[in-house]
């Protein structure tokens, strides 16, 4: 048995097959350190690509759960599987000829109308963000709901994994939010104004003079800028 | 080990201090260093200062810089294969551009490569890991530009050349603030739903290092919604893209221009040879080279393939020598140590303290300067916190944001922080979180000028690969504004060169004539480039793995 000061060590069954690994380890450096070198299945790291969507079942537990193994801590007993990829359908549009009628998503992805309410999506989703509504408030033609709702969403694909009807949440939530961001949102006129005065040549002239200066002087500008 | 909310009693010990300083810190502010105190700092406490850690490249278009030793190494290194192991008379991808890399530089590069008139049958993207994968999607805090009526580009400009200790490129510098209000307006074409008020006016923030609030974000989001909405787009407009097969090297042709790329694929071991007119180097920074052992908040992939491979054509590199390091990387609990904890958390009111709950720095110091003032008050004066790994940290008092900005601030403007700590049980409005500065930035890299162009035919670049946009310390905010603009420049060039390119015969004998320097260089063979990916496996099982199948 390891020595007093070791870490404990746990059993999980990484695709049905037993390893001892240390408690505390994240699932994904819980494979690595079984011996897996991750080539799918490990983006960022960080819980904020989707590569890593995991299934997992605990010790003397039916459920089924998910999680993304870069954010997840190891649990004596836990018998899990990564999902390398999801085959799902996403729509090719070109943003400038959509509009925000009633039916616009559910023109570019009918198979939203086949939602039967289960909420398996909402369950599902390792960023607890509430699926089935925003495939709902897609369905009613809610845009800027959809897309608030799904803003979060990293594109794991457990959700359409997991759908009965075949629907591919994250991907309609995608064009909700560019719809949302595109036609919904107020512009901002200060962008515009600004890249006017980009367009008029007054800046590359301001630069120009920064440009032209030595060290000790741009130095002694830098010091003496306002901040606000 | 027992934990409450999260936290041993040993920290528990210390928050209480925290919590008692609160009151009175909500009305203080702690003054900015001069520059002379940010340098006195810098050469006492920033890793990247210490000369013992570097060494002087030995061959090559960059003979005699100064870089750190992981990227010696790299640099110096053979090539993965040599010229017999391929046949090049044998074509996989005939086309006009090839887009190394699938990340933000890369995306724009494609998309505006199509707008420039390029069929996109006639592009190839190649990324190591999925199209996205990348650091650009894990960007948190946000995205600068002069956009705002009291700011204008030319005040972005000096404070990206202060910033970067005035090392930076002028003419890189020029292109990348005056093309950001473009970017943004772009974006939000696109369908990228920033942070704004209900008239439209965004809301922006302010950064290290920054003299306007000019930091446009989408929540704690905003690499992902940016790299979601282009990656999007790039499907839409039916661009290649080939996944999981990272080019392994250049090529170049019998007129000393480079000419595509062997690509391999890490799931069948397949090489691929792709024959371009114009080749976009795209590929990243390289935090998994865990530059003096630091954890990073980089991708799996981070690995600085590009480098390697295009210094072996003749690209020139710059500022290698200086690395960024966040100032906020988690360091607690031990399963994120390393991981980005973004910039905003400050930006919104966070203020850094020590053991103590007392205030030592300014929170929104340039990175560099706000790092060796944590590792100052850890290393230096005794004020860190020690977590039940040994690992010393500095408390970033997170339940400030709600209290000045209002309740569930937090919640809605750093969801993914939130949920992140929540994960672990820790409750970051109610408690302060641990931080310690972290691998994040490559701030120098392949030489390039304002078109994206590098110094070798054929070959462009854009993103974090390059150098000379942020000189020696880039500012937040600053590095979704290179790969869009520069990614974009990169993208337009590439295609107006290979419009009018033509390639002759193509040749791997620049590796081979590179493997002869090192071999004189006295360089030990078992060294090779490109990484590819960083090795994790458990060292229990490597000692006892054997090659047989």
């Amino acid at each position: 048995m390891a020595e007093s000061n070791k870490i404990p060590l746990v059993s999980v069954f990484i695709m049905g097959k037993e390893y001892k690994v240390p408690s505390g380890l994240t699932l994904m450096k819980a494979m690595e350190y079984a011996g897996y070198r991750y080539t799918r299945g490990a983006g960022c790291r960080a819980g904020f690509c989707g590569a890593c969507a995991t299934i997992y079942r605990l010790k003397n537990d039916y459920k089924l759960k998910s999680a993304l193994a870069c954010q997840t801590t190891v649990d004596e007993g836990m018998y899990l599987v990564q999902l390398p990829f999801t085959p799902a359908n996403k729509k090719k549009y070109d943003m400038e000829k959509l509009n925000i009628a009633h039916n616009a998503l559910l023109k570019e992805y009918p198979e939203i109308a086949r939602c039967i309410s289960c909420n398996s999506c909402t369950k599902v989703c390792p960023q607890e963000l509430k699926v089935m509504d925003y495939v709902q408030a897609s369905l009613r033609g809610d845009i800027e709901k959809a897309a608030t709702l799904s803003f979060d969403c990293v594109q794991c694909g457990l959700c359409a994994f997991r759908c009965p009807a075949e629907i591919t949440q994250y991907h309609v939530g995608q064009l909700a939010r560019r719809l949302n961001g595109k036609f919904v949102a107020p512009k901002a006129a200060h962008t515009e104004e600004a890249v006017a005065k980009v367009l008029s040549g007054v800046i590359k002239e301001e630069i120009s003079k920064l440009k032209a200066m030595n060290l000790a002087e741009i130095k002694e500008i830098y010091k003496k800028r306002s901040i606000e | 080990m027992k934990l409450i909310k999260g936290y041993p009693e040993s920290m528990r010990e210390s928050i209480e201090k925290v919590e008692k300083t609160r009151e009175k810190r909500l009305k203080a502010q702690y003054k900015q260093m001069s520059l002379e105190e940010r340098d006195d700092v810098l050469n006492k406490y920033h890793p990247d200062y210490k000369p013992e850690v570097k060494r002087t490249l030995s061959v090559g278009p960059s003979k005699g810089e100064i870089v750190p030793f992981e990227v010696a190494d790299l640099i110096e290194s053979y090539p993965r294969i040599s010229e017999k192991d391929i046949d090049l008379s044998n074509i996989d991808y005939d086309v006009d551009l090839l887009i190394i890399g699938g990340g933000g530089a890369g995306t724009m590069a494609g998309i505006w490569a199509t707008y420039e008139g390029i069929d996109p049958e006639d592009i190839l993207m190649t990324t190591k890991l999925r199209h996205g994968d990348s650091n650009s999607i894990m960007a948190q805090g946000g995205i600068q530009a002069a956009d705002k009526p009291n700011d204008s580009p030319e005040i972005h400009y000096l404070d990206v050349i202060g910033g970067g200790h005035f090392a930076n490129e002028p003419d890189l510098v020029e292109a990348l603030v005056s093309d950001g209000p473009g970017v943004i307006k772009w974006f939000e074409e696109k369908g990228v739903m920033f942070d704004k008020q209900k008239d439209g006016t965004m809301i922006t923030m302010h950064g290290g290092g920054t003299s306007r609030k000019r930091m446009h974000s989408a929540k704690d989001y905003t690499g992902m919604e940016l790299l979601r909405v282009i990656r999007d787009e790039f499907i839409n407009l039916s661009i290649p893209a080939v996944e999981f097969s990272p080019a392994i090297e250049l090529l170049m042709d019998d007129k000393g221009q480079v000419a595509g790329a062997v690509l391999f694929n890490i799931e069948t071991h397949q090489y691929y040879v792709v024959r371009a007119k114009s080749t976009v180097m795209a590929t990243g920074g390289f935090g998994r080279l865990h530059i003096q052992g630091f954890p990073t908040t980089n991708h799996y992939g981070a690995t600085a393939d590009g480098l390697a491979m295009a210094y072996r054509c003749g690209a020139r590199l710059r500022d290698m020598d200086s690395v960024q390091y966040h100032p906020t990387g988690a360091a607690f609990p031990e399963q994120i140590v390393g991981l980005l904890i973004t910039e905003k958390v400050r930006g919104l009111g966070a203020q850094p303290l020590n053991k103590e709950g007392e205030m030592f720095v300014h929170p929104l110091e340039p990175r560099d300067v706000e790092s060796a003032a944590f590792i100052k008050e850890c290393y230096g004066a005794g004020g860190g916190v020690e977590t039940p790994t040994g690992m010393q940290g500095i408390w970033l008092d997170s339940p400030m944001i709600n209290m000045i900005k209002g309740e569930g601030v937090t919640e809605r403007e750093l969801s993914a922080m939130y949920r992140m700590f929540k994960r672990f049980d820790i409750n970051m409005v109610e408690d302060p979180i641990l931080v310690f500065p972290t691998l994040h930035y490559q701030n120098g890299g392949i030489v390039i000028d304002a078109n994206g162009a590098t110094e070798v035919k054929g070959l462009f670049a854009g993103g974090e690969v390059t150098g000379g946009v942020h000189g020696k310390n880039r500012l937040m905010g600053n590095s979704l504004l290179d790969y869009s603009v520069f990614g974009r420049r990169a993208g337009i060039s590439a295609a107006r060169h290979a419009k009018k390119a033509s390639v002759g015969k193509l040749t791997l004998a620049h590796v081979t004539k590179y493997s002869e320097q090192l071999k004189k260089a006295g360089v030990p063979e078992s060294r090779k480039s490109p990484m590819i990916l960083p090795e994790y496996r458990g060292k229990n099982v490597l000692s006892r793995a054997i090659d047989i199948f």
